[in-house]
């Protein structure tokens, strides 16, 4: 059973959410928490634990070989994404704004392009107490977040196939490439959101976002109490369920801003979390049976 | 012309509502960009009028004409993102995985497989509450590239700005590390770092640096909630002074920046808020100090 | 000797464009034979990311053996730009390329 946890914006208590669900749940069952989210991934400043796997994420660039380069500029032509220059007695080859499609290596009549490994991003597993924690994290200065999120996924799905295994992927926010990378695997996506303009507006985006990918959709407010009642009219209308309503106390921010697990000083933030892991646990029943 | 861009490395700072604060306090003398067209909130408090928009092209997927098509199945072979599948009997391709690369197209024997432009969203040409020009967009869901419409905004802001010779383009810039952030930053004058007392905010602020570095491109810090976390505010403040990074000033903790945007408004236009104060303060510093340089 | 700008229109009465990768125009004036030629980069700007790199190649395409342009550009372009031996000179942002070429003359400007 896969949950990413996800939001049309940054922000809205996402990695909060993620990471409080998964330390709650696994106080009773066997949860894998994932943190997709690659460009900025947080989920490990609130887990202290043993880093029990370590790999770097590599992704195939072209590199030019001279001596077997004619020169022919064919590699340039057939290349989409502006990575590669031909110039007349050389080739510059600029792999960040490389996709990894192989046209140029393949295609170049001389072999003089081979594909060779490129340090992109990192992949870490920590055993964290009571569950197993696994990031992906891309290198500063590099631009393709996608390569990183799909290796973790290939990861989860290879160290933890079980069934009976919870994996919340927590995805990166946005509605573009990324997000739809993180969230297509998951058997279902929760939306974070806060009940703001702000809010209401990102959440508009996700829903048709997670709708093209015909994934089912379940709400969650956090920061309940600011701002007004239109979120829940959205969700009533749009008929996707609102099932856990996160207050909002400066104590919750004060907590989160040290790091802190939430849920264990806050009874709030405890129950609105067993609302959500019994509907985890309906939906799971569902599919599976 | 100087061009300001504000950012924040994680989302939920304050970002967008500093932004939109400074855009009101800047009225009809600037320009605004929102390139943070993942998330565009700030039309929400600037209230544009979406007089002139464009259809946003961006990227190309492959689209197999059947009646070509010989099932040879070499296009699936060469994909490396797995977009092309045989679904009943047929080459499919699956537009959410294509990146447009084009390999496919190139070998296709039969010629059958064509690259189409994919419209992304759309580009909108506002005025604004303040009667100020304001370039936003929409990207649409599951859009590929919002960093070429990154790049689309910025340029159609600039261009105003030229053309009606303002002097500044204030950018609200896009979250994380990734291309669109890249795109935002790219000939920047100077950059805001709008950030929180928070482990995450201090440690996405680092990387988000990092960036800038690579840019080398100056930059203050506004410290958002700074009451939140006394410990936390002080350890980016130092962060800022080993970085060469100006610390403009504090934003307390405060519910008003919330009730304001309910409204649909800045929390400088939000009665009497000390926020709003500091805002014109931190504004004020910042232009004078960017005009400095420009004759 | 062939000598380029980035610029914001096409002829020697224009603006330096201050941007290297994404400016608007590249003007090419001979001082030999006293010919300019321009050329509408409208097409490189609208790539998302590499324009740097397409624009130098560009310019060696057109010939130019030296760059007068305003802000430095970015790293890919330099290192296509030392690639293709085009020397750089800097800071001038604000000048027709008249005026530019002149400051380029008088030694002027800053090589990059």
């Amino acid at each position: 059973m896969k949950v990413a946890i996800a939001s049309g914006k940054g922000g809205t208590g996402k990695t909060t959410l993620a990471v409080n669900l998964a330390a709650y749940m696994s106080e009773s069952e066997r949860v894998v928490l994932a943190d997709l989210d690659v460009e900025e991934p947080n989920s490990s400043l609130f887990l202290k634990g043993e880093v029990v796997h370590k790999e770097a994420i590599y992704t195939n660039v072209p590199r030019w070989e001279k001596d077997a380069c004619s020169n022919c500029g064919l590699c340039q032509k057939v290349c989409n994404f502006h990575a590669i220059l031909a110039l007349p007695a050389e080739v510059m080859v600029f792999p960040e704004l490389c996709h990894g499609c192989y046209a140029c290596s393949e295609l170049c009549p001389k072999d003089a392009l081979p594909m060779v490994a490129r340090k992109t991003g990192e992949l870490r597993q920590l055993n964290v107490g009571s569950f197993q924690f696994v990031e992906g994290r891309l290198d500063v200065g590099q631009e393709q977040a996608v390569p990183v999120i799909n290796r973790t996924l290939e990861y989860l799905n290879d160290e933890f196939p079980e069934l009976d295994t919870t994996v919340i992927l927590d995805a990166p926010p946005g509605t573009a490439c990324p997000v739809v990378a993180a969230t297509r695997e998951a058997d279902f996506v929760i939306l974070v959101t806060e009940p703001t303009p702000f809010g209401l507006y990102d959440l508009t985006l996700a829903v048709d976002l997670v709708r093209d990918l015909s994934k089912e959709i379940a709400v969650v407010v956090n920061r309940f109490g600011i701002g007004n009642d239109d979120v829940f009219a959205f969700c009533e209308e749009s008929s996707i369920p609102v099932i856990a309503r996160i207050p909002n106390d400066r104590k919750i921010a004060e907590l989160y801003s040290r790091g802190e697990l939430v849920y264990r000083k806050v009874p709030e933030v405890k129950r609105e979390l067993e609302k959500i892991r019994t509907l985890i646990h309906e939906y799971s029943r569902r599919t599976v049976f | 012309m100087k061009e300001i861009v504000v950012i924040s490395g994680k989302g939920g700072t304050g970002k967008t509502s500093v932004t939109a604060s400074f855009a009101v306090l800047g009225g009809g003398d600037i320009v605004t960009a929102d390139c943070d067209v993942d998330a565009a909130d700030m039309h929400m408090l600037m209230d544009p009028d979406f007089a002139v928009s464009e259809e946003f092209m961006s990227g190309e997927l492959a689209v197999i004409d059947h009646s070509l098509c010989s099932q040879c199945g070499k296009c699936a072979r060469v994909c490396r993102f797995d977009a092309i599948d045989l679904v009943n009997g047929r080459f499919r391709i699956d537009p959410v995985s294509c990146e447009g690369c084009g390999y496919c197209a190139r070998i296709c024997p039969e010629k059958a497989i064509s690259m189409q432009e994919q419209k992304a969203g759309d580009v909108y040409i506002s005025t604004t509450k303040t009667d100020a020009p304001m370039v936003h967009a929409k990207l649409g869901t599951n859009a590929e590239n919002s960093g070429r419409l990154v790049a689309k905004v910025k340029n159609e802001a600039k261009r105003i700005a030229l053309e009606t010779g303002r002097n500044i383009v204030l950018v609200d810039g896009s979250p994380g590390i990734g291309c669109p952030v890249v795109s935002s930053l790219s000939g920047a004058d100077y950059i805001i770092f709008v950030t929180e007392p928070t482990v995450s905010g201090l440690h996405d602020l680092k990387r988000v640096n990092e960036l800038r570095k690579i840019f080398d491109i100056p930059a203050g810090c506004i410290i958002n909630k700074s009451d939140l976390n006394s410990e936390m505010a002080k350890q980016i403040t130092d962060y800022l002074d080993q970085e060469g990074i100006q610390f403009i000033g504090n934003i307390p903790y405060d519910e008003s920046f919330t009730k304001a945007m309910t409204n649909r408004q800045t929390i400088v236009e939000y009665d009497g808020s000390e926020t709003g104060r500091s805002l014109s303060e931190y504004w004020k510093t910042i232009t004078e100090q960017l005009m400095q340089g420009e004759k | 000797m062939k000598i380029a700008f980035s610029a914001q229109g096409d002829t020697m009465d224009s603006m330096i464009d201050p941007r290297f990768g994404r400016a608007a125009y590249l003007v090419v004036y001979d001082d030999e034979s006293g010919e300019t030629s321009g050329f509408d980069n409208q097409s490189i700007t609208g790539v998302a990311h590499g324009a740097g790199p397409q624009t130098s190649q560009k310019l060696m395409e057109m010939g130019a053996q030296v760059l007068i342009t305003g802000n430095g550009p970015g790293g890919n372009a330099q290192a296509v730009l030392r690639k293709t031996n085009t020397k750089v000179f800097v800071g001038a942002a604000g000048m027709t390329l008249r005026e530019a070429y002149n400051a380029y003359k008088r030694g002027a400007l800053q090589e990059f």
